[in-house]
């Protein structure tokens, strides 16, 4: 269960090896975290994960592969997931894929993998396990959304608009599931140096995985809704929104 | 008749971490076996509330089945001449005091509000300004129904002792209470004759409390939990008992037994933010104290105020905000009184916005293996969730008091880390036992239970 101080017993994640995900559960495992399953592709990085959390005294650590783009198998992977947690008290999305943004290499099939690995998979995903999580009358879900999704940019518009896709649907989400028990908090970091930004020039106000992994778990115990990190981008992109077109256009990177 | 059964979204006093159960209310108790037994209508968990005075999720089933017992609330039996009173479990405090003050009687233990069930209490084993003479509600209880999956088991301190034992303080996890019957406490009148008295500082708030401990019948310290340095402690002392007839002014000797209490003011509204934070509460706590007088003895108060002041205003836990709250309430023994003094030094320290914090000395532990009252010093206080590194300042404590030989009340707990329980709780394993046997399927269980991992069949935790 989850306690009054919003820390759980019991975590599925999407996108389980991201840097994110470990930084995140590393925290909750000093908390109250006992059970974990951790979904992705590279099943090398999910195991080197669970067994770190396995030393931080997570009894129950389990690895599966998960395609989220591959949407027939997403209810199946729920219902899997609640056997073999019999409770889940979170559910983490941090599923992604920058992918992208040249007008040269951008082509349709591409273009729709972007949309698929970054929306799609992580919101269908989000649904089955949100169906669990309401038979269960009570949960958290916590869905990685981006401020590349706040306000898309040109530098990474595919990536971008999947976001503000995300976003809108957890948002969206979090009021369908008033009064049910499930909560949803959408968080949104800036530019996070992690593995999948490696190669990329940091913008302004980059953050490190573990500081967005403190800001979540601060989510959890505040009860937040959104979260932005780090919390200054909040007052940034309220600006940012207003810009005119023109200048917009111009930010680089 | 097909019952219809909804699904509610419930919480404990404290507001926080609601969870969604489909809530049963039966009218009669002849309903109760049905609706627990394995080949129930509604399947899953499953687990008894009465009026959710909890603070935490003590009575909230997520995904399951929660008995709402507030409507099997008919009092079966009141003996006049040896005062004892049999009732069914959902009858609430305020109704029965209502029935008994005007008769001479009075509840031989009461908590800090009257609008909880005589189930929730036995389940609890409440604990009252009185326990240091009288002990907890247990050791009034002559007889309980106990309808549990197994079958129905009428239990008492002679019958049935270990599943009375498991019964009382235990949380609801050993079956739903029927009815029971307690013994009850005669009174002359229905005021309070008390004596009031500053204390400077935790030292002499305690010296206070424990000198004489026998000659008042209920005595209890409000402290201000956010005075610091110096003033670290500093409380009034309120120490009391049921006035006499002759006590009373003559006046109201011709009435001595009128009780009346007040219907509650509700808070008209949830505020959407915390109206209790640090300087609205500080200011509260230094006027308030500044108010009591520095030593007045013998005064008459009513039997509301004295014991259940925070019933005047109905829904005073909305002004906690939207997060709600937690109270943290331990039980360390006599010698450890170090105890006491650190956690409100930390809790000042960290400047933590509690309201009002109650110390009171218990007397010795009653027979429930999970009753929470045990010979020492017990300290409660209120605490806004939501706020940062809560989580690692209330686990320090915790262990301050495990150490000690202290534990965590149940009935107000929503985030102790499970592992500490059986330190806490040294009877756990022999509860376990009997709940095994009375629940074999594992059927009764509850958000509390599972994030505790207090039964075998509750997986999360452990
Ligand atoms: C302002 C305030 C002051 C308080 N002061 C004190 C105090 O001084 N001393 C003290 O000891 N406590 C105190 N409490 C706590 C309160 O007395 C207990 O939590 C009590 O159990 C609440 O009773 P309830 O009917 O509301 O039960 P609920 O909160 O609904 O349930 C509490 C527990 O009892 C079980 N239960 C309920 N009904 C039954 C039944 N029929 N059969 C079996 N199990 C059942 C539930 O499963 C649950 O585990 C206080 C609470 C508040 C809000």
């Amino acid at each position: 269960m989850i306690d009054a101080t919003g820390m759980p017993q019991s975590a599925v994640v999407i996108g389980g090896g991201s840097d994110i995900a470990r930084e995140t559960l590393r925290l909750l495992a000093s908390r109250r975290l006992k059970s974990v399953l951790l979904a992705g592709r590279d099943q090398h990085r999910l195991e080197g994960v669970a067994a770190e959390l396995a030393a931080l005294g997570v009894t129950t650590t389990a690895t599966t592969y998960l395609d989220v783009t591959r949407i027939g198998d997403l209810e199946k992977f729920a219902d899997d997931a609640a056997a073999l947690l019999g409770r889940i008290d979170l559910v983490l999305v941090a599923a992604g894929d920058l992918g992208t943004a040249e007008l040269g290499e951008l082509d349709a099939p591409r273009s729709a993998a972007m949309l698929e690995a970054n929306f799609v998979g992580p919101a269908a995903a989000t649904v089955a396990l949100a169906r669990v999580l309401r038979i269960q009358g009570a949960g958290r879900i916590v869905i990685l959304s981006s401020v590349a999704g706040v306000r898309v940019r040109r530098a990474n518009f595919v990536y971008g608009s999947a976001k503000a896709g995300l976003d809108g649907f957890g948002l969206g989400l979090a009021d369908a599931l008033e009064g049910s028990g499930v909560e949803v908090m959408v968080v949104r970091p800036g530019f996070v140096r992690t593995r999948m930004t490696a190669g990329l020039d940091p913008a302004p106000l980059a953050v490190d995985a573990p500081e967005v992994a403190e800001a979540i778990v601060r989510g959890l115990e505040t009860g937040a809704t959104v979260v932005w990190v780090p919390a200054a981008l909040r007052a940034v992109f309220a600006v940012m929104r207003l810009l005119p077109r023109s200048l917009w256009r111009r930010i680089p990177g | 008749m097909r019952q219809t059964y909804r699904r509610e979204l419930l919480s404990g006093w404290g507001r926080a971490a609601p969870s969604v159960a489909t809530v049963a209310r039966p009218r009669h108790g002849s309903e109760i076996a049905g609706l627990i037994s394995p080949g129930a209508a509604v399947p899953g968990a499953r687990i008894a509330r009465g009026l959710g005075r909890s603070y935490g999720d003590a009575a909230q089933c997520a995904g399951g089945l929660v008995l709402d017992c507030t409507h099997l609330d008919s009092v079966i039996e009141l003996d006049e001449g040896s005062g004892t009173l049999r009732c069914e479990a959902g009858a609430s405090f305020d109704a029965l005091l209502k029935l008994l003050v005007p008769r001479g009687y009075f509840l031989p233990v009461t908590p800090g509000t009257r609008f909880v069930t005589v189930g929730g209490a036995i389940a609890s084993d409440v604990h009252g300004k009185n326990h240091h003479v009288d002990g907890s509600l247990g050791a009034h209880v002559d007889e309980l129904v106990l309808v549990a999956p197994t079958g129905s088991i009428t239990c008492g301190p002679g019958r049935e002792s270990d599943v009375f034992a498991g019964t009382c303080g235990g949380m609801g996890l050993t079956g739903v209470i029927s009815e029971a019957t307690m013994r009850l406490i005669p009174i002359e009148s229905s005021r309070m004759l008390v004596d009031t008295e500053r204390a400077e500082d935790l030292d002499s708030c305690m010296a206070l409390l424990s000198e004489e401990r026998e000659r008042f019948r209920y005595s209890v310290a409000w402290l201000d939990a956010l005075a610091s340095g110096r003033r670290l402690g500093r409380a009034v002392v309120t120490r009391g008992d049921h006035a006499r007839v002759a006590d009373l002014p003559s006046r109201e000797q011709r009435d001595p037994l009128a009780y009346g209490p007040r219907a509650p003011i509700a808070v008209p509204m949830a505020p959407p933010v915390s109206l209790l934070n640090h300087p609205s509460i500080s200011a509260f706590n230094e006027m308030w104290f500044r108010k009591s007088p520095r030593r007045r003895t013998g005064h008459l108060e009513q039997i509301p105020g004295f014991f259940h002041p925070l019933d005047g205003l109905g829904g005073w836990n909305l002004l906690y905000g939207p997060r709600g709250f937690t109270q943290y309430q331990f039980v360390v023994p006599f010698g450890a009184e170090s105890v006491v003094k650190t956690v409100l030094e930390r809790l000042s320290k960290a400047r933590v916005a509690s309201f009002l914090a109650v110390l009171k000395c218990f007397g010795p532990q009653g027979s429930g293996y999970l009753s929470f009252p045990s010979e020492g010093w017990t300290l409660a206080l209120d605490i806004p969730l939501g706020s940062r590194d809560l989580v690692a300042l209330l686990d320090s404590l915790d262990l301050i008091v495990a150490e000690a030989g202290g534990r965590i009340y149940l009935s107000k707990d929503s985030r102790l880390r499970p592992e500490l329980l059986k330190v806490m709780y040294p009877r756990l394993s022999e509860w376990a036992a009997l709940r095994d046997r009375l629940d074999p399927a594992g059927l009764l269980s509850s958000d509390l239970s599972r994030r505790l991992g207090l039964c075998g069949s509750d997986k999360a935790a452990a």
